[in-house]
C-alpha cells in the first residue's frame, strides 16, 4: 500500500495550486500552457497521465480554487469520448483538445432522461442523400464556447434499438438553436434543439457509443468528486478561520462547543470523502462493474458529505454565509450543484445496490 | 382528547376558503407558487384586500382594528393562506411593531401609527441586527444622542429585510454606554426619508436582493418617536421577539411546499416511472410527511394551550427549530426532484423574461433551496433556540 502521490503528481498539484490561487477569471490559457490537460490523457492519446489519480489531483485543485473553466465537460469528458471512439480518425481534434486549442460540449442529457445514460430520444434518420438529427438536449455544459458538439442519437433504422450513436457536429450548423444560461455552480450551459440538422456519415464517431459514454462519464464522476473535495477543503478552512475570528457574547464563536463539535464532525466526514475519492480514482481502470461500483460509492458519499459541509458552513457563518459577496456562497453552490451532475446521491445509491448484486470481489 | 376542529372552526375555515377563492389573483398566486419575487404592489394589494375584510391584523385586539381571533383561528387562516399560495403578510408592522405599540406606545403613538399600518400608509422594516450584533443583539452600537427635541443617530443596521420598500424603520439604538449593555438600549421609530440615511442592497447567495444595509449619518429623529421609556428598549425588543410566534412553525408553508414536491414528483420521470414511485424518493418524501403531521399537531397542542391563556414558553423555540428543519428538507427534496434541471441560475433579473423554457425555469427551486437556508439563521438562530430549550431543561428558567 502506498497512498502518496508520485513526484510528478505532487509537482502538478503545487504548480496548479500556486497558479490558480493567483488567477482571476478564466484560467484556461495558463492551464493549457502548463500542459494541465495533458495530465488527463494517457500517452497513447497524446497525454502525459490519464490515470484516476492524475485526474483527481487536477480536479481537486480546480475545485479548491472554484475555477469556472469547462475543464471537466470539455477537456475531460469530450476528450475521453473522442479518445475512446475516434482516436485514429480524429487524432488532430484530440491533439487540439489535449493542447487546449479547442473546446467541445457533450450534448447527451435530455429533458426526460434524468440521470440515465442510456435514455436517448434524439434521432438520426436517413433522408434522401443525407442524415438528419432531430431532438432536444438539456444542460449542455459549455455549449456557448464549444466549436463542436458531441451529440448522442438513436438510429431509427438500426437493427439493435439499444445502440446509441455519437455524432460530431459543428456547433454553428444550421438547424441548431440554443438557449444559454449561467449555472448556479459556476460556468454556463444551454438547452439545445436540433431541427433537421444535416450531418454526414463521416460525422458519426460510433454507432454503438454507450460503453464509451459510460467510461468517459466514469472519469467525469471521479473528476466531479475530486472537485467537490477541493471545494470542501476551502470551505472548511473558511469556516474554521471565521469561527476563530468572529466574536459574539464577548468571545470567539469557536469557543462555543455547540459549534466546534460540528466542525469536528465536518472534518471527520471530509476524511471519509477523501478516501472515497481515492477508491474511485484507483479503480477507474478496473473492469466496468468494479469501476462503477466505486464511482457510485464515491458520488453517493461525497454528495452526502458535500451537503453536510455546504449547509453547516453557511449555518455556522450566520447571515454573512448567505451573501453573494462572500466567497462561501459560490463554493456552497458549486458543492450542492455537483450532486445534480452525473447522477445524484439517490441515483448512485441505487446503482451501487444493483452493481453489488453482480458476483465478484471488489 | 378531541383531535378535530370544532364546528365553529370548520365554519370559519369555509369562510376563509371562500374569501381566498374570491380575492386572490392567479397572476399573484402563480408567482408565490413558483417562488418568484413579488412586486411591492403585490404585497400592498393583498394587504388592502385583507384590510377591507377586517382580516389584516388577526392578532390585534378589536379596539385597534384587529380581528382578535383565537390562536386556532389564526392557525387555520395562516394555513389556508399558504395552501392557496397567497402572498405572505409583511410582518414588520403587523406582527412585530403593532403589538409593541399597543403595549408600550403612548396613546398618541397608537392613534397615529396603528391605523397607518392597517391602511398601508407606512411600510415598516426591522432595524435590530448590526454587523457586530447578530445573535448577541445587546452588543448593538448604533448610537442615539439626545439634542433638545430630537435624537441624533449614527451607525449601521444590516440584514434589513425589504428595507428597499420601507418608508419607516423601527430601530434598537444605544442611548447609554455607561451601563450594562441591555440597560442602555432604546426603541426608536425612524422615517427612512430623513437626510443622512442610506440604504444599500445586499445580494444573497441566490441572487436575490431582499436584504439591505441601512446607514445612519447624523440622522435627526424627533423625541416623540421614542417608544416607551429611554433605555427600556431591550424589554420591548424581547416582548416583540417572544410574543407573536404563532406562525413560527410555518405549518402552512410546509404543507404547501409538500404539495408542490408531490406535484413535481408526479410529473418528473425516473426511467419509465414517475419519480414519486421511486423507492428512495418516496421514502424521503414519506419521512418528511410523517414529521410534518406530528409537528402540525405539536403546533395545535401549543396553540390550544395558548388559547387557554398559557404563555408559550420553550415550545415556540422547539417549533422554530423543527419547523425550519422540515421546511428546509422540503426545499431539499424539491431540488432533488428536478434532477439535472436544478442547475440553471435563475436570478430575479432573469425572471422577467417570459421566454425562459420550462426546463430552465426549474432552476428556480435551487434558488429557493439556497434562499431558505436563512430560515435556521434569522429570527433567533436554531443554535440560540436550542440554547433556550437546554437552559430550561437544566433548570435555568427563562
Ligand atoms: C435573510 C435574512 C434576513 C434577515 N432579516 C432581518 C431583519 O429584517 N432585521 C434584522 O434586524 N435582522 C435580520 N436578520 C439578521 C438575523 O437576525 C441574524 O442573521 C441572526 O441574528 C444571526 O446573527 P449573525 O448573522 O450575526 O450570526 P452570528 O450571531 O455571528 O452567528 C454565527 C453562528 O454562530 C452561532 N452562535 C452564535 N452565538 C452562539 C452561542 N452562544 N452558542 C451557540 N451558537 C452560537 C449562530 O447560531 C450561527 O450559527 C436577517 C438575516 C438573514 C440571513
Amino acid at each position: 500500500m502506498n497512498f502518496e502521490l508520485t513526484d510528478e503528481q505532487r509537482m502538478l498539484q503545487d504548480t496548479l495550486r500556486r497558479m490558480l490561487a493567483s488567477s482571476q477569471g478564466s484560467a484556461w490559457q495558463p492551464l493549457a500552457e502548463q500542459g494541465v490537460f495533458a495530465a488527463l490523457f494517457s500517452e497513447q492519446y497524446g497525454g502525459l497521465g490519464g490515470s484516476g489519480f492524475d485526474i483527481a489531483v487536477v480536479f481537486e485543485e480546480l475545485g479548491r480554487a472554484a475555477t469556472i473553466d469547462p475543464v471537466l465537460d470539455s477537456a475531460l469528458l469530450c476528450g475521453w469520448l473522442i479518445a475512446e471512439v475516434a482516436s485514429e480518425t480524429h487524432s488532430e481534434l484530440l491533439a487540439d483538445i489535449v493542447s487546449g486549442e479547442v473546446q467541445l460540449a457533450f450534448a447527451h442529457t435530455e429533458p426526460a432522461s434524468r440521470y440515465a445514460l442510456s435514455h436517448v430520444e434524439t434521432t438520426i434518420e436517413q433522408r434522401a442523400q443525407q442524415q438528419v438529427l432531430n431532438g432536444q438536449k438539456s444542460v449542455v455544459v459549455n455549449a456557448r464556447c464549444a466549436g463542436y458538439l458531441l451529440v448522442s442519437a438513436r438510429d431509427e433504422a438500426a437493427d439493435d434499438r439499444n445502440c446509441i450513436a455519437l455524432y460530431l457536429v459543428p456547433a454553428n450548423c444550421s438547424g441548431i438553436s440554443m438557449y444559454y444560461y449561467e449555472m448556479s455552480g459556476g460556468g454556463q450551459a444551454a438547452e439545445v434543439t436540433f431541427e433537421n440538422v444535416a450531418v454526414s456519415s463521416a460525422d458519426c464517431l460510433s454507432a454503438d457509443a454507450l460503453p464509451a459514454i459510460e467510461s468517459a462519464v466514469a472519469a467525469a464522476v471521479v473528476a466531479q468528486c475530486a472537485d467537490t473535495l477541493g471545494a470542501m477543503e476551502t470551505v472548511m478552512s473558511m469556516t474554521t478561520d471565521y469561527l476563530g475570528t468572529r466574536q459574539q457574547f464577548g468571545r470567539p464563536l469557536a469557543t462555543f462547543q455547540a459549534l466546534s463539535h460540528r466542525v469536528a464532525d465536518m472534518l471527520i466526514e471530509l476524511e471519509q470523502a477523501r478516501s472515497a475519492v481515492i477508491l474511485a480514482a484507483g479503480h477507474l481502470d478496473a473492469d466496468p462493474v468494479t469501476r462503477d461500483l466505486h464511482g457510485s460509492a464515491a458520488k453517493n458519499l461525497v454528495g452526502r458529505v458535500g451537503q453536510l459541509i455546504a449547509e453547516e458552513s453557511i449555518q455556522l457563518h450566520g447571515g454573512i454565509g448567505m451573501t453573494d459577496e462572500y466567497q462561501l456562497g459560490k463554493y456552497a453552490r458549486r458543492i450542492i450543484m455537483a450532486d445534480h451532475r452525473f447522477g445524484d446521491i439517490d441515483y448512485h445509491l441505487e446503482r451501487f445496490i444493483e452493481l453489488g448484486k453482480t458476483p465478484g470481489d471488489f | 382528547m378531541q383531535l378535530h376542529y370544532s364546528d365553529d372552526d370548520l365554519a370559519f375555515r369555509d369562510e376563509v376558503r371562500a374569501f381566498l377563492n374570491a380575492s386572490l389573483q392567479e397572476s399573484v398566486t402563480e408567482k408565490v407558487r413558483l417562488a418568484l419575487p413579488l412586486e411591492k404592489t403585490d404585497y400592498e394589494n393583498w394587504h388592502a384586500a385583507l384590510h377591507a375584510r377586517g382580516w389584516l391584523a388577526p392578532n390585534w385586539p378589536k379596539q385597534f382594528g384587529g380581528a382578535q381571533w383565537t390562536a386556532v383561528q389564526r392557525h387555520i387562516f395562516e394555513e389556508e393562506c399558504a395552501l392557496a399560495n397567497a402572498p405572505r403578510v409583511v410582518p414588520f408592522g403587523l406582527t412585530m411593531l403593532g403589538p409593541v405599540l399597543q403595549k408600550f406606545g403612548s396613546p398618541e403613538q397608537q392613534s397615529y401609527w396603528l391605523p397607518r399600518i392597517l391602511n398601508g400608509d407606512d411600510w415598516w422594516c426591522q432595524g435590530y441586527s448590526e454587523p457586530g450584533a447578530g445573535s448577541d443583539l445587546a452588543a448593538l452600537a448604533t448610537r442615539a444622542v439626545r439634542h433638545g427635541d430630537h435624537y441624533v443617530v449614527n451607525g449601521q443596521k444590516t440584514w434589513t429585510t425589504l428595507g428597499q420598500y420601507a418608508n419607516m424603520i423601527f430601530c434598537l439604538v444605544r442611548t447609554d454606554s455607561e451601563v450594562k449593555a441591555q440597560e442602555g438600549i432604546s426603541f426608536l421609530l425612524i422615517d427612512m426619508n430623513t437626510p443622512g440615511i442610506e440604504v444599500k442592497p445586499i445580494v444573497l447567495i441566490d441572487g436575490s436582493a431582499e436584504v439591505n444595509e441601512v446607514w445612519f449619518n447624523d440622522v435627526q429623529v424627533p423625541v416623540e418617536n421614542l417608544v416607551g421609556e429611554e433605555n427600556k428598549g431591550w424589554t420591548y425588543a424581547k416582548y416583540l421577539l417572544t410574543h407573536e410566534r404563532t406562525n413560527i412553525a410555518g405549518v402552512g408553508f410546509a404543507r404547501a411546499g409538500l404539495a408542490a414536491v408531490k406535484r413535481l414528483a408526479r410529473s418528473e420521470y425516473a426511467g419509465e416511472k414517475p419519480l414519486i414511485e421511486s423507492p428512495l424518493f418516496a421514502a424521503r418524501l414519506a419521512e418528511i410527511e410523517i414529521d410534518l403531521m406530528a409537528m402540525a399537531t405539536t403546533n395545535l397542542r401549543i396553540l390550544s394551550r395558548a388559547s387557554a391563556g398559557q404563555a408559550p414558553g420553550i415550545e415556540s423555540s422547539m417549533l422554530k427549530v423543527k419547523g425550519t428543519v422540515i421546511r428546509q428538507s422540503i426545499n431539499d427534496l424539491m431540488r432533488r426532484a428536478v434532477g439535472p434541471h436544478a442547475v440553471p441560475f435563475i436570478s430575479e433579473v432573469l425572471e422577467d423574461s417570459m421566454q425562459i423554457p420550462d426546463a430552465v425555469r426549474n432552476g428556480r427551486v435551487s434558488m429557493q433551496y439556497f434562499n431558505n437556508r436563512k430560515l435556521s439563521i434569522y429570527g433567533g438562530s436554531n443554535e440560540i433556540q436550542r440554547q433556550i430549550i437546554a437552559k430550561t431543561a437544566f433548570g435555568g428558567g427563562r
